[in-house]
């Protein structure tokens, strides 16, 4: 690349710089040069010279200008009386007051309470997810963080499935993400199938892949296998598309293994030297025929044997793992049966493989190394399930599903702040149950957000909002998978004057100075960032800066060259030394150490009742190319690709309902109700509907109980909190049941939320009622006496 | 002066809207009623043994392919960041030999 990083041309200063958030997405760090005029974003375009985007940009990024220049940018600090909660009465206030304000109300908590009762809220993917850890350990001093889907059901279901059994940190497609030259080096190989396993990159670009590299391959010859409930624009092009009912992908895997082992396709010697349990593993699954698994997965037999064939005999092969893993109750399993196949296949590691590395490296783990300014007695006391899930609270983040029942209860202890770090859980993305949430939250003393936009969360629960920069207004660095498998470093370069607003680290730093200044040493961003390069390497910030991005070095086969230990063994990081397909240490947490199908709590067999009023499976959060979950519903260019909630229905379901494409259909079971509008396509089952996530409308009135119609499309309201798997994770955000209605009025499923009642009901166990003669695999036949 | 045309291998189109929305902001198309090109979609449909589903995007009289761009040596706005890299323009006298190395599958040619 070339030198230096802000050239002038004619009347623009133009600045290149890597993409991450806000406006949110994963860390990807696309490439992009970004034009100013007059010190206003005029224009963005992709940087040819990156690596991994080669001047290619998304639509989102193309937009930026729209961001950055819009009218609703929270651009200062705002208060709000308690009193006055859900109603658009915010007052603008100095950074000073804002502090004072912050600083006074923690410290009321502190000394009346404990830090413990303080609650930080992180969302997904966002530059939050390094930095909100570090705000309520080193700033609030409470260890009660977390990622607040049920059963935190993103991307951290598969780092411990991943850390527990490979001993690795995120375990990734090879794309030649590490090559400079790429596809051409004469190291790297073409994968020659790739399965995606409910995972649809192009949309996600995922914890930092690049999606369209999938189409890179494609034209280079790797060929698909797609294990997903809907039929993705990859899957129509796949060689096998297993269309499974949502949430049986550990059946799926437990019948793939079937095949691989019991017709001898797997490679004898990487498993001799590098593999637990695979005897073992084998006599476990010789009962999982493939047509065990059609009759509950609805894929047919010769499907999964012929995927199962093709990916175990051509090598080298690929799998990518995706969000289906997190958000079911029978993730762990699926992941431990996905590790599995790949495992027993021989392709860990190797060209055209799955990339192994470190599980952290730079700043993924400065963010959890400063838990050590909680109090030891206090982090002692984190709201971790460590009774029910002891698995979880191994962990470095607090239970979600425990701290609802700390809200509700006020048992162990009473949770009197919350900080929303740079989320918006009541749009449907991370609450399930948001109206239960929106309830508990109102019972605190202080809540405090920092954002982008006025979100519903603010509005509905906040005292005071802080003005959060976007990254083309900000310095920081952006690594894929968060340092768990770290292609590259990138600089994010600030191109435009921030104003008032602020980037998450200087909100950590100017918060922490206030509260514990012992943690927060350094004076700006470019201090902290030289400070996180030092850990590992000589150079400096403005060195990266110049550079662009710096490609870290990899190596094949780490687990030969004790690479992956931090002892410097060969092998891999678990207690046997070995990829554990039978876990060494699942015993201790009370769960199988072999893996297992268990059906959804929820579904038409294990409980054939409800499914007789709700015979749809409804799975959810299928992503969209023109957002980032709750995100840029009010970009206009962006807006205009999408502008309703959808609702993906078989064209044969929707006909016998008597639904039209285009119609607003109310989709409802016993949790709740929400309308979308009716897409009608081949592209769900007929027995399944898909609806989008992460819907709230901005153009519509803010306050209370409107809150821009928060509840209107809010498909989390049809999802249960714990329902979560016996380690602690995963939850059924991608499998209950529903009906689906067409409606003449899109506002049918408004609803007050102080009207909502909770149900009783606080275990993992299925819904069954008695009635479910077709399933011996429910949680509570595996788990009994819970 | 060099005629040109716009080539798309719309096999590989995902339909992920950046040509849309590139154009927008190139061409400083303010109002989103209009469109300097726009994807069509075909699809999901079962034709003969398997899934039919492309997306093809159409230029529409808005398109100048971008010459100012083209004269600079720059790629035109949507193909410079087409995320599935499937779009080009080139002279018209080049069209017959791309069409050659592209293939068959989904390929059209626009001169808008």
């Amino acid at each position: 690349m070339k030198k230096g990083y802000k050239t002038e041309q004619g009347d623009e200063v133009l600045v290149r710089t890597c993409g991450w958030s806000p406006p949110g997405d994963h860390p990807v760090g696309c490439g992009m040069i970004l034009h100013v005029k007059d010190g206003k974003l005029v224009k963005v375009e992709g940087d040819p010279e990156h690596p991994i985007s080669q001047g290619r940009l998304c639509p989102r990024c193309l937009a930026l200008t729209e961001f950055e220049n819009h009218p609703d940018r929270i651009r200062y600090p705002m208060k709000r009386a308690k009193a006055d909660r859900g109603k658009d009465k915010w007052e603008r206030i100095s950074w000073d007051e804002a502090l004072d304000i912050l600083e006074e109300e923690v410290h009321k908590i502190w000394d009346n309470y404990g830090p413990e009762s303080i609650f930080v809220s992180q969302g997904t993917g966002r530059q939050a997810s390094l930095y909100a850890p570090p705000m309520a350990n080193a700033c609030f001093k409470t260890p009660n963080i977390s990622f607040m889907m049920s059963g935190s059901s993103c991307y951290g279901p598969r780092t411990v499935v991943a850390d527990f059994l490979l001993g690795a940190g995120y375990p990734e497609l090879d794309y030649a993400q590490f090559f400079e030259q790429r596809y051409d080096d004469p190291e790297y190989e073409v994968p020659k199938y790739i399965i995606l396993w409910g995972k649809s990159p192009l949309q996600s670009n995922p914890d930092g892949f690049y999606g369209h590299s999938l189409i890179d391959l494609m034209k280079r010859g790797s060929k698909f296998i797609v294990i997903d409930p809907r039929l993705t624009w990859l899957a129509s092009r796949a060689e096998y598309h297993l269309q499974l009912r949502p949430g049986t992908d550990a059946a799926i895997g437990l019948a793939m293994l079937h095949v691989i082992l019991g017709e001898d396709l797997y490679d004898h010697e990487f498993c001799e030297n590098w593999v637990f349990g695979v005897d073992e593993l084998a006599e476990h699954v010789k009962q999982f025929t493939p047509e065990w698994a059609e009759e509950i997965t609805w894929v047919p037999a010769d499907v999964i044997r012929g995927a199962a064939r093709a990916f175990a005999t051509n090598a080298p092969s690929s799998i990518m793992w995706g969000l289906a893993f997190d958000t079911q109750q029978n993730g762990a399993q699926a992941g431990q049966a996905m590790l599995a196949i790949a495992s027993v296949c021989g392709y860990m590691d190797v060209p055209g493989g799955i990339i192994l590395a470190l599980p952290s490296s730079f700043m993924g783990r400065w963010r959890f190394e400063t838990s050590q300014y909680v109090d030891p007695e206090v982090f002692a006391k984190r709201i971790d399930a460590k009774e029910d899930h002891p698995a979880y609270a191994t962990g470095p983040m607090c239970h979600p599903d425990s701290i609802l029942t700390a809200l509700e209860t006020e048992q162990p202890y009473p949770i009197k702040m919350t900080y929303f770090y740079g989320s918006n859980p009541l749009s449907p993305t991370c609450y399930a149950e948001p109206e239960r949430w929106y309830n508990a939250l109102m019972k605190c003393d202080f809540n405090a957000a920092h954002d982008v936009f006025m979100t519903p969360t603010i509005m509905a629960l906040c005292d005071l909002v802080l003005p959060l920069a976007g990254f083309a207004a900000q310095d920081a660095v952006v690594l894929p998978h968060f340092g768990r498998n770290t292609h590259f470093l990138g600089a994010i370069n600030q191109a435009i004057d921030p104003g008032e607003c602020k980037s998450d680290i200087e909100i950590d730093m100017i918060v922490g100075k206030r509260l514990n200044p012992e943690a927060w040493p350094w004076e700006t961003a470019e201090e902290f960032f030289d400070a996180q390069i030092h850990t590992q390497y000589d150079w400096d910030f403005s060195d990266l800066r110049d550079a662009g991005v710096f490609q870290q070095k990899q190596v094949y086969r780490k687990y030969e060259k004790g690479l992956l230990r931090p002892d410097g063994e060969p092998g891999f990081n678990t207690p046997t030394g070995m990829i554990e397909v039978q876990s060494s240490i699942y015993d201790d947490f009370g769960e199988y150490d072999l893996p297992f199908f268990m059906e959804p709590a929820m579904s038409p067999y294990s409980t054939p009742e409800l499914a007789k009023e709700y015979p749809l499976v409804l799975t959810t959060g299928g992503r969209d190319f023109v957002s980032f979950h709750s995100e840029h519903r009010q970009i206009p260019s962006l807006r205009n690709c999408t502008p309703d909630p959808l609702l993906t229905i078989n064209p044969k379901t929707a006909a016998a309902l008597g639904i039209n494409d285009g119609d607003w259909v109310l989709i409802e079971n016993q949790f709740g109700k929400c309308c979308e509008r009716a897409r009608v396509s081949y592209e769900v089952a007929e027995r399944v509907v898909h609806a989008a996530h992460g819907w709230w409308f901005p153009e519509q009135d803010g306050e209370f109980p409107n809150l821009f119609g928060v509840w209107k499309s809010n498909i989390n309201r049809l999802i249960p909190m714990y329902k979560v798997g016996k380690l602690g994770y995963g939850a059924p955000y991608k499998g209950v049941l529903c009906k689906v209605t067409k409606v003449s009025d899109p506002d049918a499923a408004m609803q007050d939320p102080t009207a909502y009642v909770a149900g009783e009901d606080r275990g993992p166990n299925s819904f069954e009622d008695g009635s479910a003669e077709k399933s011996p695999y429910l949680y509570q036949n595996f788990h009994p006496g819970e | 002066m060099t005629q040109y045309a716009m080539i798309i291998d719309y096999k590989y189109c995902t339909g992920c809207h950046t040509c849309e929305v590139a154009c927008r902001q190139e061409k400083q198309i303010e109002s989103q009623e209009e469109w300097g090109i726009k994807f069509a979609e075909f699809g999901p449909m079962r034709q003969g043994d398997e899934w039919y589903w492309d997306y093809v995007p159409v230029p529409s009289n808005l398109c100048d392919l971008c010459v100012d761009r083209i004269e600079e040596g720059k790629k035109p706005a949507c193909a410079h960041h087409c995320l599935a890299k499937c779009m080009e323009v080139v002279s018209v006298d080049e069209v017959p030999a791309r069409l050659t190395d592209l293939g068959a599958g989904g390929v059209a040619v626009f001169m808008p």
